[in-house]
């Protein structure tokens, strides 16, 4: 038997219509969304085996080649935990990344950027949390781009995160940012997060303690997904 | 001062923007070097027990247009209703698709097995859905909808029974247009908007 769902607090959340975001007015619903408990539908989901994983899918700077030669750019690890919203670890979450290059340009046939692409880097990678929730993958810190809203709009450098719980009603996707970035306070897709603290708690500090001399920097970036009510006192890690 | 409530807040959610196919569905922009398939290819696999359905729609905007850009996720249980990983589930339904919008025409298909009726905590049985989960640009919280089956008794489902405008039950009911095929079109925005749900 599987546990109800906190109900999703959607004040944490941005809202769909953001005229900030020209996209987002012609695909905002308008209606209400249609409130309801969680059931076994949304309280089951796919599960995805640590052998779905091959001994790449976490390192964004040789994945595309397969080893054969090294991303250019400024060498990151990007790591974390996933918790649950009773700051519970979620063990075994699937958590799927993209981004851009270093110069800025997604390997993409919309995206005609004028940085160019880099034959080593595809811009996809995948990992899985271990027992304690923990996550880590390695990259090159994405270059920051332009992009046509208003008429002078840029994206601060960001990594994509789609993140698997354990419930498919847990699904999220959502974007990490690097800590003094300038153009975060000027992104209408950063701004479409009116929390202000919501908004901080996707910029990923530096974190010294975890990068390494001669080789790479690194940044912390933890990550809540959606919790269960409680229903026994014992302090099981969700899932278990 | 109370108590500290030791709660965490979920994550904010963020657009997928353009180029989430390229971390879900990589293989459809060309990148097919990293992963040996795209995750999620199919809900059944070979000799998956019940009646194999194709559904097929569109995901249109507030203007009309089908999206070029919306990728979808759907997850389900098997023809008795029990959903993977359960005593008793049909090994072969893993109950999780992946796919996109045609970048062409705007078109989806997603063909898997008909799902059985799932019962509720409280006892009450669902008519047979499937779960649909759906991000693009310009979307900020992926959209959670459901859809139902024109050809199966829905009379009694406690969740279409909570959506007040008959029509708008409509909005989630996919029609049988003969040999196990449904149209399931998608409404963002405006007259027929799809009924999304709070969850
Ligand atoms: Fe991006």
């Amino acid at each position: 038997m599987t546990d109800p769902l906190i109900p999703r607090d959607r004040s944490a959340h941005p809202d769909a219509y953001d005229p900030g975001y020209k996209t987002s007015v012609v695909r905002a619903p308008t209606m209400p969304l249609l409130s309801l408990d969680s059931g076994p539908t949304e309280e089951t989901g796919p599960v995805f085996g640590h052998d779905l994983l091959g001994p790449l899918d976490h390192d964004l700077t040789q994945n595309f080649t397969q080893g054969a030669g090294l991303a250019m750019g400024e060498r990151i690890l990007v790591h974390g935990r996933v918790l649950d919203e009773n700051a519970r670890p979620v063990p075994h979450a699937l958590v799927e990344v993209w981004q851009a290059n270093a110069g800025g340009r997604y390997r993409h046939v919309k995206d005609g950027y004028t940085a160019p692409l880099d034959p080593n880097f595809g811009g996809a990678g995948r990992c899985m949390t271990d027992a304690q929730g923990y996550y880590e993958f390695f990259t090159v810190k994405p270059g920051a781009y332009p992009w046509p809203n208003r008429g002078n709009d840029w994206r601060p450098a960001h990594i994509h995160f789609s993140l698997f719980g354990h419930a498919f009603a847990q699904r999220l996707i959502t974007q990490m940012y690097f800590e003094g970035d300038p153009l975060i306070p000027l992104c209408p897709i950063a701004a479409t997060v009116k929390d202000r603290s919501q908004l901080d708690r996707l910029v990923a500090p530096l974190d010294m303690a975890m990068s390494k001399p001669m080789d790479f920097l690194a940044y912390k970036f933890d990550i809540v997904l959606r919790g269960t009510r409680q229903t026994m006192f014992e302090n099981k890690p969700e899932g278990a | 001062m109370v108590q500290k409530l030791e709660r965490l807040r979920e994550t904010a959610s963020q657009t997928g923007g353009p180029y989430v196919h390229i971390g879900c569905l990589p293989s459809f922009t060309g990148i097919t070097s990293i992963f040996p398939e795209d995750l999620g290819r199919s809900p059944i696999a070979e000799g998956a027990r019940g009646e194999i359905v194709t559904i097929t729609g569109s995901v249109y905007d507030g203007t009309g247009w089908a999206l070029r850009d919306a990728m979808l996720e759907s997850w389900q249980p098997d023809a008795s209703g029990i959903f993977p990983g359960h005593e008793g589930a049909d090994p072969a339904v893993s109950g999780f698709c992946r796919f996109a919008a045609d970048k062409d025409s705007g078109e989806f298909t997603l063909r898997t097995v008909k799902p059985g009726a799932v019962r509720a905590r409280d006892g009450t049985l669902q008519a047979p859905h499937v779960a649909l989960w759906i991000t693009a640009r310009g979307i900020n919280v992926g959209l959670q909808t459901r859809i139902y089956f024109s050809d199966e008794d829905n009379s009694a489902d406690p969740l279409l029974a909570r959506i007040e405008q008959g029509p708008r039950k409509q909005t989630l009911i996919a029609e049988a247009t003969g040999d196990g095929s449904y149209r399931f079109d998608i409404v963002l925005q405006g007259p027929g908007e799809t009924v999304f749900l709070d969850m």
